[in-house]
C-alpha cells in the first residue's frame, strides 16, 4: 500500500482508535486510587516473610520468579536471533577480516579527551554494575539494571576509539559462555528449590537478617544470574552490530 | 486530572502508531515503536500509583506508612530490558533487508517482490 | 496529582511527539535517548526508582548504540550499492 494510501486509512482509523482507548482508559480506577487486592498483599507481608527490603526486587527474583524465567528466556532467544542473522550476512559477504595489530587500529576523531575518560568510567561502571547486582535484595537495583551497566564498561573502551582493544577484551566467545552461564544459573537455582524445597524456584536458602548483603535467600544469586545473561546478551549484540561494520568492508581507517 | 496519565498514554499510542504507519524508512518504524511501548508503560505504572504512596522500598520508612503497588512496577522493569534486544533483533532484520533487497523503503519492498 | 507530576507528564508527552514525528533517523536516534531521560523523571516521580533505573542504562547505552550501529551499516551498504552502479552503468 503506498504511503498516500495508509495516511488516508489513519486519517479515519488514528482518532476512532484514540477516541475507543479514552473511553477504555475510563474504565480504570482513577489515578492515585488504587485498590488491587495482591499489591497491597505483598507490601505488608512480604519484608517480614523473605527478608527483603526491595519488594520489587523481591517480586521479581523470589514471589514471581518464574515470570522473570520467562522473560530473561525471551531476551536469550532474541539475542541468538540477531546472532544468527548477522553472522549469517558476514559469512554471505566473505571473510574481510584483516589481521591488524591492536595498536594500529583506531577511529578517526577518538581524541585524548575520551581516552582519559573512559579510562575513569570503565572502573566506575564495573563497580556500579557489581553494587547493583549484588544489594539488589537491599536498594533499588537488581539483575537487569546490572547488567547493562556492567556491559557498558567495556562500550567504554569502544568510546576510546580501540575497538580491536575490545575485541581482546570480550572475545565472541566468552560473551557467548557469560550469557549462557547466567540462563542456565537462573534455571538451576530453581532446580535447587525443587530439590530442598517443595517447589521449582522456591526460596530454600537461608533467610538471614533484612538489610545485610546476604540476606533473602536465594534473590541474590538469582541477582548475579541475571545480570551475568545480560551483560553477555548486550555486549553479544553491540559488537554483532558493530563487527559487521568495522571489520567487514572497511577500506580505510 | 485524575485522568490526565491515561490521556496521556491514549495520546502517545495514536502519535507513535502514526509514526510507524508514516514512515518511508523502516528505522523510523522501529524507533516510532518505542513510543508506543512507553505508552504502555504509563498506563501500568498509573494504575499502580496510590495518593501520598512511597516508593515500595522498606528499608527506612515507618512500617506501616502507604506504599504504591510493586506488581505493576515489575511488569514495566522487565519489559523495558527486554524491548530493547526485541528492538535489536528487528533491526537486525532491516540489516538482512537493505543486502538482500536493496532499500529499506516500505512501498518500495513491496514493489521489489513483484 | 502534583505539579511535579504534571510538568513530567506534560514534557513527556511533548518528547515522544517530537520522536513520533521527526523524519531523520538519526535525528530520532538522539531524541530518544533525552525521551527515555524525560520517561526516567516520569517514573521517578511515580514512585518507581526501580523502574527509573532501567529506563536510563536502556535508552541512554542500550539502544543507541544497537540503532547507531545499525544505521552505519545501512549506510555503507547503500554506499557500496550506489559505487556499484555507477561502475557497472
Amino acid at each position: 500500500m503506498t504511503r498516500r494510501g495508509r495516511l488516508a486509512l489513519f486519517a479515519v482509523a488514528g482518532p476512532g482508535l484514540l477516541a475507543v482507548l479514552v473511553v477504555g482508559l475510563h474504565g480504570l480506577p482513577s489515578f492515585g486510587d488504587f485498590h488491587g487486592v495482591y499489591g497491597l498483599l505483598v507490601d505488608r507481608i512480604e519484608p517480614g516473610q523473605r527478608h527483603a527490603t526491595d519488594i520489587v526486587t523481591a517480586l521479581n527474583f523470589d514471589l514471581r520468579a518464574f515470570d522473570t524465567l520467562g522473560e530473561e528466556f525471551i531476551l536469550f532467544a532474541s539475542v541468538t536471533g540477531v546472532a544468527l542473522l548477522l553472522r549469517h550476512l558476514r559469512h554471505a559477504e566473505g571473510d574481510l577480516e584483516r589481521s591488524r595489530s591492536v595498536a594500529d587500529h583506531r577511529f578517526a576523531g577518538a581524541s585524548d579527551a575520551l581516552r582519559v575518560m573512559s579510562l575513569v568510567l570503565i572502573p566506575l561502571l564495573v563497580a556500579l554494575g557489581v553494587y547493583l547486582a549484588l544489594h539488589g535484595a537491599l536498594t533499588p537495583g537488581g539483575g537487569f539494571q546490572a547488567g547493562i551497566v556492567l556491559a557498558a564498561g567495556p562500550l567504554a573502551i569502544l568510546l576510546a576509539g580501540r575497538y580491536l582493544a575490545l575485541k581482546r577484551v570480550a572475545p565472541q566467545w566468552a560473551l557467548e559462555a557469560l550469557d549462557a552461564v547466567g540462563a542456565t544459573a537462573y534455571a538451576a537455582i530453581g532446580l535447587g528449590g525443587l530439590i530442598f524445597a517443595s517447589a521449582y524456584l522456591e526460596n530454600f536458602l537461608p533467610l538471614g537478617t533484612p538489610g545485610e548483603l546476604l540476606s533473602a535467600g536465594m534473590m541474590p544469586l538469582n541477582s548475579i544470574a541475571v545480570g551475568l545473561e545480560v551483560t553477555g546478551a548486550f555486549l553479544l549484540t553491540w559488537t554483532e552490530f558493530l563487527d559487521q561494520d568495522v571489520i567487514v568492508g572497511r577500506d580505510e581507517l | 486530572m485524575s485522568f490526565a496519565p491515561y490521556a496521556a498514554a491514549a495520546w502517545l499510542f495514536v502519535v507513535g502508531l502514526y509514526g510507524v504507519i508514516a514512515s518511508s524508512n523502516l528505522v523510523r518504524t522501529v524507533l516510532s515503536l518505542t513510543v508506543v511501548q512507553s505508552a504502555t508503560y504509563l498506563v501500568l505504572l498509573g494504575v499502580g500509583y496510590r495518593h501520598g504512596g512511597k516508593a515500595p522500598i522498606v528499608a527506612d520508612i515507618p512500617k506501616s506508612s502507604r506504599l504504591v503497588d510493586p506488581v505493576t512496577q515489575v511488569l514495566v522493569l522487565t519489559d523495558v530490558v527486554i524491548e530493547a534486544t526485541v528492538l535489536a533483533l528487528l533491526l537486525a532484520l532491516i540489516v538482512q533487508a537493505q543486502k538482500r533487497f536493496g532499500s529499506i523503503d516500505p512501498a518500495r519492498l513491496r514493489a521489489l517482490r513483484d | 496529582m502534583s505539579a511535579l507530576q504534571a510538568v513530567a507528564l506534560l514534557v513527556v508527552v511533548a518528547g515522544g511527539t517530537a520522536v513520533a514525528l521527526t523524519p531523520d533517523p538519526l535525528r530520532q536516534t538522539l531524541l530518544l535517548s533525552i525521551y527515555g531521560l524525560a520517561l526516567a523523571i516520569l517514573f521517578f516521580v511515580f514512585q518507581a526508582p526501580d523502574v527509573a533505573l532501567s529506563e536510563i542504562v536502556v535508552s541512554g547505552v542500550g539502544l543507541p548504540v544497537i540503532v547507531l550501529a545499525a544505521l552505519r551499516k545501512l549506510a555503507q551498504d547503500r554506499a557500496r550499492r550506489d559505487s556499484e552502479e555507477e561502475s557497472s552503468s
